[in-house]
């Protein structure tokens, strides 16, 4: 008897409904024949036999819902060789334990938790209520807030402004029939049609190229990239086409146009597939750099970039793609490009970040907040031009700095932070301003090893109890 | 597929009868050559079947693209290889490893991410290499294979070595303008190199008629005169008998050739990709007409060179490689941490 399990749609599903039963009692079934559908609330996918025999006992009926990974749902009989349970992995010392809760059902897998605290939500750090009011555009009184995840809210933020010009349009690989890589542009298609909404073949280099020059003509592109690593291929056009057009023709060329898609390490993908390119391009005058944590930035500060004149990179995040954060209902949101926001208050340290690791700091500072060390985690949001002024005041009050990027430390975002504080604000530093950052190394694949080359809240937290001499 | 419990005979009607089975190509084929290819196919499959079981169970993460279903490819082009010749690929590359005699267990225990895998479980699914086998990888960035293995050729060239680089990219990947950067110069310079596109129809959820202005994508050197040809690459025999011309093609000085092998994936682009682009049908079509196992099943039963105990056979010493590969996988330890700093850089000779 070989037992048939329930599978995981990625390696970040913990449960899911067994939609289907293709076989009954009594049935053959030989490797590769479907045998169920299994469904989670992003996907459906068939299970194919990996062993042969004859379905002897359905052990979970079809419709059954909350299913565990690795239940088992069926009995094989006659030969085959077992699937059996996974063996724990031998860990070695210093491996965190992974949550493997469902993150954002991307068509790639998803990912293991890398830091060293298990969460609620199983995915980047859970959402932490900031303890100030938005530093955000004035809202109108009574103006709702809507949960909404930063994947929808960066297609609200493009559907808005491709209803309210008529030269905005999106362009990438997947981004139209398939609903893109990571669905981000999901609906898209549906309502603005083959035009506006256009499938690229495999060919970076070649269609950053033609967005530059739509854009050099006048029309507003949005160049979706299907992770920032490809835009390595297109990286000539985004500096050498776009930074730099509108200064060596003396003001005369713009180039109003958006490069945008996830950036940072997922999850286990190896070294070719996790950078950060925040201090890439964040390097580069004549581009703006922008990386929102929340759905309200990633929606209103998308707005603003379409609409910017000049050219955008805009770097997102597929481990928050899934996560819901409040966003205004009913109003024109957008978000100005380089203003950092002060997303926690405190007066013991000043913790520096952006996109994902804003939500890591928030908790670094819930747990330094037990220590008796009240934290201030501002927010970069914009790389490029950067609000030095927002964290020079935060450490004014703080007297420590701590910064914290996804990416290596070197020549990166944290050192331009502290050279930057240092000049601005060196009598007011109370200890060498920190940097926590991915360790000098490509990412690699293994799971401890991952987790110990990415930041984490546990390291964030150390960094700051240094600064504080505690 | 299911060589084994069901038997084979029960299934060989699904292939397109009345042929002739051992003659297809332009090679005839003996016996203990056709069963190795038989097994070899076998071991492929059976591998990325439980490649993906071990995924759905978490010992597997991150990208994973399983090669079911394109087999007689990489199996047909070994057949044809010289010792020393040079392979490169992209991620799809389980299959490929396996047949350049790279040990089921190391590729397995990469997978997984431990120890025992063939980068030390550094590179994982996508990043494997074994300079043993001339294995160059494992390349995560569609396309940039290409280049990477007409270098290969020109070392080659440049030693005169005699050897050949087999340069495998997908339908996809032939839209990227590296590619034909390197047809140019791989032919300006008749650097010896077979370019071999698997041509699966589809680059994750883009058929290739919505992708590609020229869908025959053998004809995509003319423009550099670098001859190329259309291989069934469902027929191992086939793609043998091809690659032979192709490679002794490169290997006279007369430069590159390309071979459109055209084959199909069964699963999805990688591990959980739900494929709705296309219908089962479709994928079931495929599979009971043109499938490269069952094909090499038939050639054999109809010749009387294997009955159902010599499959049986083969069928159970491929399982027990795969148990054991997956075993392996499972129980090999992690990485030592230590290893997160080593292979940065090579160190200077003492
Ligand atoms: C430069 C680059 N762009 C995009 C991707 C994402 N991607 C990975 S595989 C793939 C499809 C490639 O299809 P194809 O070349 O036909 O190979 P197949 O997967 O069918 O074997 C895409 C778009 C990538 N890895 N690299
Ligand atoms: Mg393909």
């Amino acid at each position: 008897m070989t037992d048939i399990l329930m599978p995981a749609l990625s390696p970040t599903m913990e449960e899911g409904t067994l939609a289907k039963w293709h076989v009954k009692v009594g049935d053959n079934v030989r490797s590769g024949d479907v045998i169920a559908e299994i469904e989670t609330d992003k996907a459906t996918m068939e299970v194919e036999a990996v062993d042969e025999g004859t379905v002897a006992e359905i052990l979970v009926p079809e419709g059954t819902e909350e299913v565990k990974v690795n239940t088992p749902i069926a009995r094989l009989g006659g030969e085959g060789g077992a699937a059996a349970a996974p063996a724990p992995a031998p860990k070695a010392e210093a491996a965190p334990p992974q949550s493997r809760a469902e993150a954002s059902g991307d068509p790639e897998r998803k990912p293991p938790e890398v830091d060293a605290k298990p969460r609620p939500e199983g995915e980047g750090a859970a959402p932490v209520t900031p303890k100030v009011a938005l530093r955000d555009p004035e809202l109108p009184a009574g103006v709702q807030l809507v949960k909404v995840t930063v994947r929808d809210a960066l297609r609200d933020a493009m559907a808005e402004e491709m209803r309210r010009d008529a030269d905005v349009f999106l362009m990438g690989e997947e981004v139209a029939q398939y609903q893109g890589a990571y669905k981000v542009s999901r609906g898209l298609l549906d309502e603005f049609g083959p035009k506006r909404v256009i499938d690229t073949p495999i060919t970076e280099y070649g269609f950053a190229g033609l967005g530059v020059g739509a854009a050099m003509a006048g029309l507003k592109p949005v160049v979706e990239f299907m992770t920032f690593n490809f835009a390595m291929q297109a990286i000539d056009h985004i500096i050498n086409s776009a930074a730099k057009t509108l200064y060596m023709s003396g003001g005369q060329i713009r180039s109003s146009i958006v490069f945008r898609g996830p950036n940072g390490a997922a999850a286990r993908v190896g070294a070719q597939h996790s950078q950060d390119y925040a201090a890439w391009y964040g390097h580069v005058p004549g581009l703006k750099v922008v990386a929102p944590y929340d759905s309200a930035d990633a929606k209103g500060l998308l707005k603003a970039a379409i609409r910017d004149p000049n050219p955008v990179v805009f770097l997102e995040h597929e481990m928050l793609y899934g996560q819901e954060f409040d966003v205004p209902e009913g109003v024109d949101w957008v978000v100005p490009i380089g203003k950092a926001k002060v997303r926690r208050e405190g007066t013991g340290v000043t913790l520096v970040a952006y996109s994902r690791m804003v939500g890591f700091c928030l908790q670094a500072a819930e747990e330094l907040a037990k220590e008796g060390i009240e934290a201030e985690v501002v927010d970069l949001r914009t790389i490029r031009p950067m609000d030095i002024e927002t964290v020079v005041a935060s450490v004014k009050k703080t007297n420590r700095l701590v910064t914290v990027e996804e990416g290596w430390g070197p020549m990166g975002v944290g050192a331009e932070i502290a050279a930057k504080v240092t000049e601005l604000a060196f009598d007011y530093l109370d200890a060498p301003p920190m940097r926590v950052h991915q360790e000098d190394v490509p990412l690699p694949y293994a799971a401890n090893l991952e987790a110990l080359s990415m930041p984490s809240i546990e390291r964030i937290v150390k960094a700051a109890k240094a600064v504080s001499y505690k | 597929m299911a060589r084994g419990q069901t038997g084979a005979a029960g299934r060989r009607k699904a292939n397109g009868a009345g042929e002739q089975p051992a003659q297809t190509g332009k090679t005839q084929s003996g016996k203990d050559e056709l069963l190795k290819y038989y097994r070899d196919m076998l071991l492929i499959r059976r591998f990325e079947e439980r490649a993906g079981q071990l995924y759905g169970m978490g010992l597997i993460g991150g990208f994973c693209h399983l090669y079911i279903g394109q087999e007689a490819i990489a199996v047909g082009v070994e057949a044809a290889k010289r010792p020393g010749d040079q392979i490169i690929t992209g991620y799809r590359d389980h299959g490929h490893m396996l047949v350049s005699g790279m040990d089921p267990k190391e590729v397995m225990a990469e997978l997984t991410g431990r120890a025992g895998g063939s980068s030390r479980g550094k590179g994982g699914s996508m990043h494997m290499f074994s300079t043993e086998a001339a294995f160059y990888g494992g390349h995560g960035i569609v396309g940039a294979q290409v280049p990477l293995g007409t270098g290969l050729a020109l070392a080659d060239s440049y030693r005169g070595d005699g050897k050949v680089s087999f340069t495998f990219f997908g339908d996809g990947a032939a839209n990227q303008g590296q590619v034909y950067e390197a047809f140019n110069m791989a032919e300006l310079w008749k650097l010896p190199v077979v370019y071999v596109i698997e041509n699966n129809q589809y680059a994750m959820g883009t058929a290739i008629q919505r992708s590609s202005a020229e869908t025959r994508l053998h004809k995509r050197g003319v423009s550099f005169n670098i001859p190329g040809e259309e291989v069934d690459g469902m027929d191992v025999l086939a793609v043998k008998a091809a690659t032979e011309k192709a490679a002794a093609h490169a290997r006279a000085g007369n430069g590159p050739f390309i071979l459109e092998m055209k084959t199909y994936r069964y699963r999805g682009h990688s591990m959980s990709d739900p494929a709705k682009y296309r219908t089962r049908e479709e994928v079931d079509e495929v599979r009971k007409t043109r499938d490269p196992i069952d094909h090499v099943e038939e050639m054999l039963e109809k010749n009387g060179w294997a009955d159902e105990a010599t499959l049986k056979a083969i069928d159970a010493e491929v399982k027990k490689i795969v148990a054991d590969a997956a075993e392996f996988a499972r129980t090999s330890p992690e990485p030592e941490p230590s290893e997160l700093y080593t292979d940065v850089y090579t160190e200077l000779p003492a």
